[in-house]
């Protein structure tokens, strides 16, 4: 309600990658995520490959940067997690800086961070230059279950709503002064929650019934001309998993520590 | 939990992906009857919820908030299935429209946030329904009891993936004791959101809970077996921490690694109850080593137990003494 009709991490621009079918970008997306997360861990020069050549596709698609990194935060945890290895993994042991740390775990660290920021990167690029629905109806193209895609919709369409009357609970609530600390504060809370699954659950119902009253059959209607996708589609957003793959080899397999094994 | 690309090695992203795609595809067969009449904008609104209580954070001590990961939720609301496909769709935009979670990570993040937590959850809601009685107080305790034993076995399942397909080598045990006791705790916040949620829809429109089947929503309010609560809970504590014990290692954890390689664990004084009976998780003058680390684990569950018990009573007796404390309480 209200906002517009943009996903928050769409950025509007005209590009090659906005121009592309979204069924193609995500077999192109996957395929470079696939890769990146079965580079082992000592694979630096590859890691360092991918980087450079998922900053060109940034680039090229007038993503900036600083949105790119902005959105990173949501790896933060296991980033964390990466702090760690170093100090819990078993194994030979390597002076760093004057801390004694485990060999494998430091690396195992690193390419841990390395996998999940490249990784999460790929995803925000797909996310970036492809709108929600257009998303959706990529993956019902790469024939996943029309219930599925079509409950996703649904959720999308109407998350927005729902986080609003969300948003709209909680300052009421604060406005009267709850602001809870401990677990046993909590009951306010879930009883809104509670209210909230109703009030969701409600208006479904009422979603379905204006559905039905303007003859909905189960099948939603193509809002988007379905065309065939040109060759030359393909061949551009290959381009991307075919230099990745290319960066692999180069860089060497090495030790073939499948998804980044232990090494 | 929404664990990044390469977080785990490749063929258990493959093994797990088969697993939730075979959970998700016989959860969506089993759901068709209940949306073969076109209610596909009910389920997808209800995504929409799951997604929103998603992320609402919840105070769990001073400070640190967790959030819910709502698959118990789903399946005392919606039944297993649908709940199930609910989840997942959950899962799945939030990794594609989102970015949060890696794509070649689906397989393991689907099971552990979807598959584990409804299925699981449910099975245990089942179990606690028949223990406890079909009133609706019946059923807001079985939500609770399944809210917890979700997000519990949850990080079980996580850490087994780890011992099958660890990315470094990081000992099962360590990973095992941390997630589980982490999530230990994040599972009272998810018990009690799930109760008082299943507690407000059951007092407004009973007939959206699937699990208060054979509850009579009308009859008055079955007071509270208390006696039989307690029993029960201490008892799945206890067990819990039987259970957990095992694993409880007595080699020197992270931290206290950390501190022989530099080498200060010297200039740490030993610890004051070092001689006490359970130092080390582990009763001294017991010869059996699992024998030993339950008995550990029980001592520790019971003096918990006392300690909060006697922290809750403070509390009331303290509030009950200051009038202007109780009345701002009670307005």
């Amino acid at each position: 309600m209200g906002a517009g009709h943009t996903h928050a991490l769409y950025v509007h621009e005209h590009s090659v990658a906005h121009r592309l079918p979204a069924h193609v970008k995500i077999v192109a997306t996957f395929a470079v995520t696939v890769l990146i997360a079965t580079t082992p861990n000592r694979q630096a020069l590859a890691f360092a490959g991918f980087a450079v050549l998922l900053a060109t596709v940034a680039r090229l698609s007038r993503i900036p940067a600083r949105f790119l990194l902005a959105r990173l935060v949501v790896v933060a945890p296991f980033l964390l997690a990466a702090l760690f290895l170093p100090f819990v993994a078993s194994g030979p042991r390597v002076e760093v800086l004057g801390v004694s740390v485990a060999e494998a775990g430091l690396w195992g660290g690193l390419g841990l961070a390395a996998r999940a920021l490249l990784g999460a990167t790929a995803s925000l690029l797909l996310v970036a230059t492809t709108e929600v629905p257009e998303l959706l109806r990529g993956l019902e193209r790469l024939r996943v279950p029309a219930l599925l895609t079509q409950i996703a919709a649904f959720m999308v369409r109407y998350l927005e709503v729902i986080v609003a009357e969300v948003t709209r609970q909680r300052r009421a609530m604060t406005a009267r002064g709850y602001d809870p600390r401990w677990f046993w504060q909590l009951k306010p809370l879930a009883a809104g929650l509670g209210v909230l699954f109703v009030r969701s659950y409600e208006r479904g119902e009422r979603v379905h019934a204006a559905m039905l009253a303007r003859g909905f059959t189960g099948q939603l209607p193509a809002l988007v001309e379905e065309r065939p996708t040109p060759r030359s589609a393909w061949l551009v957003a290959l381009v991307v998993p075919g230099i990745a793959g290319l960066v692999r080899l180069l860089a060497g397999f090495g030790d073939l520590g499948i998804g980044g094994g232990v090494g | 939990m929404h664990a990044p690309d390469g977080f785990l090695t490749a063929p258990t992203a493959i093994a797990t992906g088969v697993l939730s795609a075979g959970a998700i595809a016989g959860a969506v067969r089993a759901s068709r009857p209940e949306l073969d009449d076109d209610r596909i904008p009910l389920a997808g609104v209800t995504a929409a919820f799951v997604f929103a209580a998603q992320m609402v954070n919840f105070p769990v001590a001073a400070g640190t908030t967790g959030h819910l990961l709502g698959g118990a939720l789903a399946a005392v609301l919606l039944g297993p299935s649908l709940g199930l496909v609910v989840v997942a769709v959950v899962v799945l935009v939030q990794a594609l429209a989102f970015a949060d979670g890696g794509l070649t990570a689906l397989g393991y993040n689907l099971f552990n946030m979807a598959v584990v937590t409804s299925l699981g959850g449910w099975a245990v809601f089942r179990g606690a329904r028949r223990l406890l009685p079909a009133s609706p107080t019946g059923v807001t305790l079985a939500a609770a009891v399944a809210g917890f034993a979700s997000v519990l076995l949850s990080a079980i399942s996580f850490s087994l993936m780890w011992l099958f397909g660890a990315s470094a080598a990081v000992p099962f045990d360590r990973v095992f004791a941390a997630m589980v006791g982490v999530h230990a705790i994040i599972g009272v916040g998810e018990a009690l959101i799930t109760a008082g949620v299943v507690a407000a829809v059951l007092a407004v429109r009973p007939d959206l809970v699937r699990g208060a089947d054979g509850v009579d929503p009308g009859a008055e309010r079955a007071r509270l077996p208390r006696t039989r609560f307690v029993v029960i809970g201490l008892l799945t504590a206890l067990v819990v921490a039987v259970g957990v014990a095992q694993f409880a290692v007595d080699e020197p954890d992270g931290l206290e690694r950390v501190a022989q390689d530099l080498g200060f664990e010297e200039a740490g004084r030993e610890h004051l109850l070092a001689n006490s009976v359970f130092s080390d998780y582990a009763t001294t003058g017991v010869a059996s080593e699992p024998v030993s680390l339950a008995l550990a684990g029980i001592a520790g569950t019971l003096l918990t137990l006392a300690v909060g018990t006697g922290l809750l009573l403070a509390i009331r007796e303290r509030r009950g003494r200051d009038p202007a404390r109780a009345d701002q309480t009670a307005t």
